[in-house]
């Protein structure tokens, strides 16, 4: 008994350091932050000395200096003769382009198709499983070929354009359309839409809150169209509605005035707005699935109806279920437009790749390409988690 | 679908290997010591010019460009297939070559001060005097470079081309339309699928896409002003001085061949010469392979490269000249003594 209280007594030897959890969970991550410096210091010491050794420039300098090559589309003024900068700019606004239009039009198609997927009409259902099975499951990289081949074969030269809508030609330079000339009256069109858009979601705030308040319902969809399309109109009509078009006309090689979009552009925003609304199809389908019909039968217990019942109780639920694939798929697009390469669009990493090619400073070239994307993914993921938050059920 | 992350992952292990792969030094003569231990050599290439290089029905590289590597093995090892064959386009063939995934660029490549510097390469002889020129299909009407404002233009990206287009338009203050694609392939599809209504390039690879890809070669035709001066010369990297030697030599005897008129068929009688510069570049006399190559066994190697693939102008006329579909004329690409600026510099 004694003995044994004694023993209970002696507290328990300090094991030897090497058993010692607490140490070697240090000694572990000292050990790996150390190599792993080390490593980062060999890689950079090694990439620093056969650079040397070679005789190869290195530094961002190069971005200062003339690019002196041209650049085919640029939503920002470029000659050759600015600086690798601006055109690594011009690469860059050039993506952004793509991929903004591009998320909202896959958006669209993509809501429709997983909806139509859902529908109870039997060629509507099957026309939208056609489509998403087909272009889901083709890369992207042969869509992109395909209509971009499709465009510059099936359509005639400049000179043979066809003319699908007065004033609006198509031809293998691309579609040209009218634009009217820039006259200040669209600023204050534009001023307009956005007081009214604000307004609106103000004024349908409110009304919802006096509808909790006095059950009293106010036409807001009405109110709404006054003032997002109302308002802009009286301010169009109140400039004298100026509408001079600068209409394109064939002039030597190529159409002059109007805008254009080119077959490269045209082709890449086809092909990943078709590609990823597959996707985006499947994920709406799945995140209405994912309501219980339960939900649906409860809000037609209470009368509401159809629009309603899908507005004010199936989306807000099936969005907590679509936001956060739906997230990816933006991401996905938006690192996809670097395809652009393969079909001449210059894009940032086609603009980068020239780059590289004509400074032979490849490293540099690829920082700022990982840079760039990385922060738009980030972006990206940031907004779209904001908006998750905002449509995430609130647990009770 | 990743294909960005694929295309960087693709990067990155260029740079990689530029990071590790000489982590010990580019010592001179690393390069033939590394190539005689593997048996071979890769050779970057073109990814498709007629008459250039051209992987045939049965894939096998053929052209002006892949001869030059043949050419170098030949010399080396006596045997003209050692050579690995690897298609680069205008836009990662630098990269490859500094990285050492290939030990020499026969690429069309122009000779520029810029390359020649900052990008850490060294250039061989020229094997080709060239000038960028336009094609155009005839329908356009067009007959001087100087009506082409506001036209559209096909232009392979990474090239001089691209660069020579813009300072000519500048210079000229007209306006152009670039559309770049990288392949090759592409770019020429994209053309003559009426894409583009000029397509620019060196003159002589013009000629041959003109020959080779036209569905009628006389629908199109090159307009008669040449904007630049293109040097084309086989590359290879910094810090390995015995290998740009054995480059520039290789290059040297097939044009000294050509004007001592050594010839495939002949170069065995030729053997028995009298002449003290043949019995030294052939190797009856020693001395030369030794120079070159620092050990005694290479004494055969201009004799190899002549016996095995020709004199530069048998090379000339097999791939693009008289002797082939381009029927390219040898212009400045004749020897000096016939008007051309084909010079070797002496074997001795």
């Amino acid at each position: 008994m004694a003995s044994e209280e004694a023993f209970l007594r002696t507290a328990p030897a300090r094991p030897a350091p090497w058993r010692d959890p607490k140490i070697r969970a240090v000694a572990y991550q000292v050990a790996f932050v150390g190599g792993l410096v080390a490593l980062v210091a060999f890689v950079i010491h090694n990439l620093l000395g056969n650079i040397g050794r070679q005789n190869i420039a290195t530094g961002f300098g190069f971005l200062g200096r003339e690019a002196a090559f041209g650049i085919g589309e640029s939503l920002i003024e470029y000659s050759p003769a600015d600086t690798y900068a601006r055109a690594f700019l011009v690469g860059l606004t050039n993506t952004l382009h793509v991929a903004a239009l591009g998320v909202i039009f896959a958006t669209i198609l993509g809501t429709v198709m997983g909806l139509a997927r859902l529908s109870s009409n039997w060629l509507v259902a099957k026309l939208a499983r056609v489509y998403v099975e087909t272009f889901r499951n083709v890369p992207l990289t042969l869509q992109l070929f395909f209509w971009w081949g499709l465009l510059n074969k099936m359509s005639p030269g400049p000179r043979q354009a066809w003319q699908i809508l007065p004033d609006v030609f198509v031809s293998n330079r691309g579609i040209v359309y009218p634009v009217p000339f820039a006259n200040p009256a669209y600023w204050w069109v534009a001023a307009a839409f956005l007081i009214g858009l604000v307004v609106t979601i103000g004024f349908g705030r409110w009304a919802k809150r006096r509808q909790i308040a006095t059950g009293q319902q106010l036409p807001t969809g009405w109110v709404a169209l006054a003032l997002i399309v109302g308002l802009p109109l009286v301010v169009f009509f109140g400039f004298g509605a100026p509408l001079a078009l600068d209409v394109p006309s064939l002039q030597g090689f190529n159409f002059s005035g109007g805008s254009s979009m080119s077959p490269e552009f045209a082709a890449l925003l086809l092909g990943l707005v078709i590609y990823t609304g597959t996707f985006i199809a499947e994920i709406v389908r799945a995140g209405i699935l994912a309501v219980s019909w339960g939900q649906s039968e409860a809000a037609m217990a209470l009368g509401l109806r159809s629009g309603q019942r899908m507005r004010l109780v199936v989306l807000p639920q099936a969005l907590r279920v679509i936001v956060p694939p739906l997230t990816s798929q933006y991401l996905s697009l938006t690192k996809n437009s670097s395809l652009a390469v393969i079909i001449g669009f210059p894009d940032l990493v086609s603009i980068a790749n020239t780059t590289m090619n004509q400074t032979g400073q490849a490293i540099e070239g690829i920082a700022m390409i990982m840079a760039v994307y990385l922060f738009l993914s980030l972006s990206i993921s940031f907004a779209m988690n904001i908006y998750n938050r905002a449509v995430a059920m609130v647990e009770r | 679908m990743h294909n960005l992350i694929r295309r960087l992952i693709g990067l990155a292990a260029v740079v990689l290997v530029v990071t590790f792969a000489a982590a010990n030094p580019a010592l001179a003569g690393a390069t033939l010591d590394k190539i005689k231990a593997a048996g071979g050599f890769s050779c970057g290439v073109p990814t498709g010019i007629p008459g250039y290089a051209q992987p045939d029905a049965q894939g096998v590289y053929a052209g002006f460009d892949v001869d030059i590597c043949k050419a170098l093995s030949a010399a080396i090892f006596g045997d003209p297939g050692k050579v690995k064959y690897v298609p680069l386009t205008a836009q990662q063939r630098f990269t490859a070559l500094q990285s050492g995934e290939v030990d020499i660029l026969s690429n069309n490549t122009t000779w520029t001060m810029q390359r020649d510097t900052e990008l850490g390469l060294n250039f061989g002889p020229v094997v080709f005097y060239d000038g960028q020129g336009f094609l155009v299909p005839k329908k356009l009407g067009v007959k001087s470079a100087k009506e082409l404002n506001g036209a559209t233009i096909c232009v392979q990206p990474g090239t001089t081309t691209e660069l020579n287009l813009a300072d000519y338009f500048r210079a000229n203050k007209m306006d152009y339309k670039p559309v770049v694609i990288e392949k090759i392939d592409e770019v020429y599809a994209a053309f003559f699928a009426g894409r583009c209504d000029v397509m620019t390039g060196d003159s002589s690879a013009l000629a041959a896409q003109r020959i080779g890809r036209a569905s009628n070669p006389d629908d199109y035709m090159i307009l008669p002003e040449r904007i630049s001066k293109e040097p084309l010369a086989p590359v290879v990297r910094h810090g390995d001085d015995q290998w740009h030697d054995i480059v520039d030599w290789v290059v040297f005897a097939l044009i000294q061949a050509e004007e001592m008129g050594i010839t495939k068929a002949n170069v065995d009688d030729m053997l028995k010469s009298d002449d003290p510069a043949i019995k030294r570049m052939l190797g009856v006399t020693p001395g030369m392979g030794k120079a070159l190559f620092g050990t005694d066994d290479y004494e055969k190697w201009a004799y190899n490269e002549i016996k095995l693939i020709g004199n530069y102008g048998e090379i000339f006329d097999r791939n693009i000249g008289a002797g082939s579909p381009m029927k390219l004329e040898r212009g400045l690409n004749n020897l000096w003594t016939k008007g051309g600026l084909l010079y070797a510099m002496p074997i001795r």
